[in-house]
C-alpha cells in the first residue's frame, strides 16, 4: 500500500467523521447557549434548560413510561433471544433456516409496516392501546439484536465443557446454572443493554401503538412544535446521549469480555451487527 | 445423541421465540393484507373482498408520486450512502493496523443517538435561520441566507444519508476484511497496477457487503416516517406519511393497509432485482 493513498483516505475518513458527528457535536453546545432561539451565534453559558427539565411533570411520566417500556423489552427479548441463540448455536433441526429468517424479519421490515401491521391487528382483537402494546412491539424489533448478539457467545461455548459437567453428575438445569450461563452472561448483559437502548429511542411503534401514556421519543415529539420548548429538548438530549453512550460502552465491554473469556480475539468477533 | 432427540430439542428451544414471531409478526402481517381487501365506511369497515383501494393506491396521481418518490429518494439516498461509505469501510480494512475497534465505535456512537433529535438536528443545521446559514453569514460569506436547504427532497436524502452510514460502512468493512491478502499480491506480482487490481479483484470480492449494504439502507428508508416529516416539506413527503395519514386523520384504514402492502411489495421486488444483480457481478470470482 502506498503511504500517499493511506494519507489521502485517512483525511477522507476523518471528513467523514466531521460529517457523522455534526448534528451531536451541537446537542451540547444548544444545551447549554444562553438564548431561546437555536442559532449561532453562541450567547453566553446556562444551565437553565437543565432546570427546566426538572420541573416539567409530563417528562416525568414519560421517563417513567419509558422505563417500564425499555426494561421490560429487554429483559423479554433477551429471554426469547436467549432460546433461539441457543437453538442455533447447538441444535440441527428441521426448517432451520426458515424458522430462523422469519424470526430475523424484523430487521429488513421498515418499520412502519411492523407498527401498522400490529396496529390493525391490536385494534381487530378489540385489545386498548397501553405501554403493553409498545412493549410487544419493542420486543419484536428487539429479539432479532439480541440473537445476533447472543449467537456469538452461544457459538463459541466449548461443548466438552458441557459435556464435562453432564458426566460429572450435573443435571441438564444444573448444567446451564453453573457453567454455560455463567459463560455466556457479558453476552446476556450486553443484549439487554442494546435492546434497552434500541427501545428507549424506538419512535414510529412507539406512535402508533401508544395510548394515552406516551414514551419518551413521543413526549419529544410532541414538543417538537413549540419552538419555545425546543431549548430544553436539546438539554434532554444532551441527557439521552450521555446515556446511550454510555450504555453501549457498557455493552460493548461486556461483549468482549465474553469474547475473551471463550478465547477468541474480541475485535474480529463482530460488533453490534 | 439420537438424531431425532436433537431435532426435537432444538424444535423444543427455539418454539417460544417462534410462537411470538407467528403471534406478532405473521398473524399481524396477514391480518394487514385481509384488511387491505376490505373498504372503510364511514365508522364501520366493509369485509366484502374488493380490490378497489389497490385500484387507488396505483391508481391515482397523489399515491403514484409519493410511491415513485419514496423509491428515488430511498435509491438516491442508498447510491450516496453506499458511495460515501465504501472509501471509509476500505480505509479501515487497508489502512489502519491497530485500533480498528476504536474506529468502528466510534462510527456507531452517533447512530446510537436518538434518532428523532439527530434528524431534528438536521433541522436546525440545514433552516432559513439555522446553523449552517447563520454561520454563513456571521463568516460574512453571504448576505442572504440559503433557501434550498431545507423543506425538500435535498434535506431528506442529506439527513438520511447521514442516518444510515455505519450500517453501509459495516458490511463493507466486513466483506474487505474477508478478502485473503495473498490473492491481491498475486495480482500485483501478475503485472496489475492498483486500479486494475482493485476493479479486478478488490472490487468483485467486496461485492456481498456492498450488497448487503445497499439492501439493508435501501428497505428502511424507503419506509421512513420523521425524516420526510421534520425536514422534507411538502415536497419531500413520502409514502408512510400517507400511511400514517390514511390510519389518523384520513381514517381509511383499509386504504392505509393497501399503501403499505403495495409498498412493502414494491420494495421486496427492487431488492430481489439488486440482489440477483450483485450476485451476477460478484458471482464470476466466486
Amino acid at each position: 500500500m502506498r503511504p500517499g493513498q493511506g494519507k489521502g483516505l485517512l483525511a477522507y475518513a476523518i471528513a467523514y467523521m466531521v460529517f457523522l458527528y455534526a448534528p451531536v457535536f451541537l446537542l451540547p453546545l444548544f444545551a447549554f447557549n444562553d438564548a431561546t432561539i437555536i442559532a449561532f451565534p453562541l450567547s453566553g453559558f446556562t444551565t437553565e434548560w437543565f432546570r427546566v427539565l426538572w420541573q416539567t411533570e409530563a417528562l416525568h411520566e414519560a421517563v417513567e413510561n419509558s422505563l417500564i417500556v425499555g426494561l421490560s423489552t429487554a429483559f423479554l427479548a433477551t429471554l426469547l433471544g436467549a432460546c433461539a441463540a441457543r437453538a442455533i448455536a447447538r441444535y440441527r433441526f428441521p426448517a432451520k433456516r426458515g424458522i430462523v429468517g422469519f424470526i430475523m424479519l424484523p430487521l429488513v421490515l421498515p418499520e412502519i409496516i411492523v407498527a401498522v401491521a400490529l396496529l390493525v391487528l391490536l385494534v381487530q382483537l378489540g385489545l386498548k392501546l397501553s405501554l403493553w402494546t409498545v412493549i410487544f412491539g419493542h420486543v419484536l424489533v428487539c429479539t432479532p439484536f439480541s440473537i445476533a448478539i447472543l449467537n456469538s457467545a452461544f457459538q463459541g461455548l466449548d461443548r466438552s465443557l458441557e459435556e464435562a459437567s453432564l458426566d460429572l453428575g450435573e443435571t441438564r438445569w444444573g448444567t446451564f446454572r453453573r457453567v454455560i450461563f455463567p459463560l455466556v452472561l457479558p453476552g446476556v448483559i450486553s443484549s439487554l443493554l442494546c435492546c434497552f437502548t434500541i427501545s428507549l429511542d424506538e419512535f414510529i411503534i412507539a406512535f402508533f401503538l401508544t395510548g394515552t401514556d406516551v414514551t419518551l421519543p413521543v413526549y419529544i415529539w410532541s414538543q417538537l412544535r413549540f419552538p419555545t420548548k425546543l431549548p430544553s429538548i436539546m438539554a434532554l438530549g444532551t441527557i439521552l446521549l450521555v446515556l446511550s453512550v454510555t450504555l453501549l460502552f457498557l455493552a460493548e465491554l461486556f461483549r468482549r469480555r465474553a469474547a475473551r473469556r471463550q478465547g477468541l480475539d474480541p475485535a474480529v468477533s463482530g460488533g453490534f451487527l | 445423541m439420537r438424531p431425532g432427540s436433537e431435532a426435537r430439542q432444538g424444535l423444543v428451544l427455539i418454539s417460544p421465540t417462534l410462537a411470538y414471531s407467528l403471534l406478532l409478526l405473521a398473524a399481524p402481517l396477514a391480518t394487514v393484507v385481509t384488511f387491505s381487501f376490505w373498504t372503510q365506511n364511514y365508522l364501520d369497515i366493509d369485509t366484502t373482498l374488493t380490490l378497489d383501494n389497490y385500484r387507488k393506491a396505483w391508481g391515482e396521481p397523489i399515491y403514484r408520486i409519493l410511491m415513485g418518490r419514496s423509491l428515488l429518494i430511498s435509491l438516491i439516498v442508498t447510491a450516496v450512502t453506499v458511495l460515501l461509505a465504501f472509501p471509509v469501510a476500505y480505509f479501515l480494512s487497508f489502512h489502519v493496523r491497530r485500533r480498528k475497534a476504536v474506529w468502528l465505535f466510534l462510527i456507531t456512537i452517533p447512530f446510537w443517538t436518538s434518532y428523532l433529535l439527530r434528524v431534528f438536528l438536521w433541522k436546525v443545521i440545514l433552516g432559513y435561520n439555522g446553523v449552517l446559514n447563520s454561520a454563513r453569514m456571521g463568516l460574512g460569506i453571504t448576505d442572504e441566507p440559503l433557501t434550498f436547504l431545507l423543506y425538500n427532497m435535498n434535506a431528506v436524502v442529506i439527513t438520511l444519508a447521514h442516518a444510515w452510514a455505519p450500517f453501509a460502512i459495516l458490511p463493507i468493512f466486513v466483506a474487505l476484511e474477508r478478502i485473503d491478502r495473498s490473492l491481491l499480491e498475486a495480482a500485483e506480482d501478475l503485472g496489475d497496477g492498483p486500479l486494475r487490481r482493485f476493479f479486478r479483484v478488490t472490487l468483485p470480492l467486496a461485492m456481498p457487503g456492498v450488497i448487503a449494504a445497499t439492501l439493508i439502507v435501501l428497505i428502511p428508508t424507503v419506509g421512513d416516517y420523521i425524516t420526510p416529516r421534520l425536514v422534507g416539506g411538502t415536497d419531500g413527503l413520502m409514502i408512510a406519511n400517507m400511511i400514517q395519514t390514511q390510519f389518523s386523520k384520513a381514517n381509511n384504514a383499509p386504504l392505509g393497509a393497501a399503501l403499505a402492502v403495495s409498498s412493502m411489495l414494491i420494495v421486496a421486488a427492487v431488492a430481489i432485482v439488486i440482489y440477483a444483480i450483485g450476485r451476477r457481478l460478484g458471482g464470476r470470482t466466486q
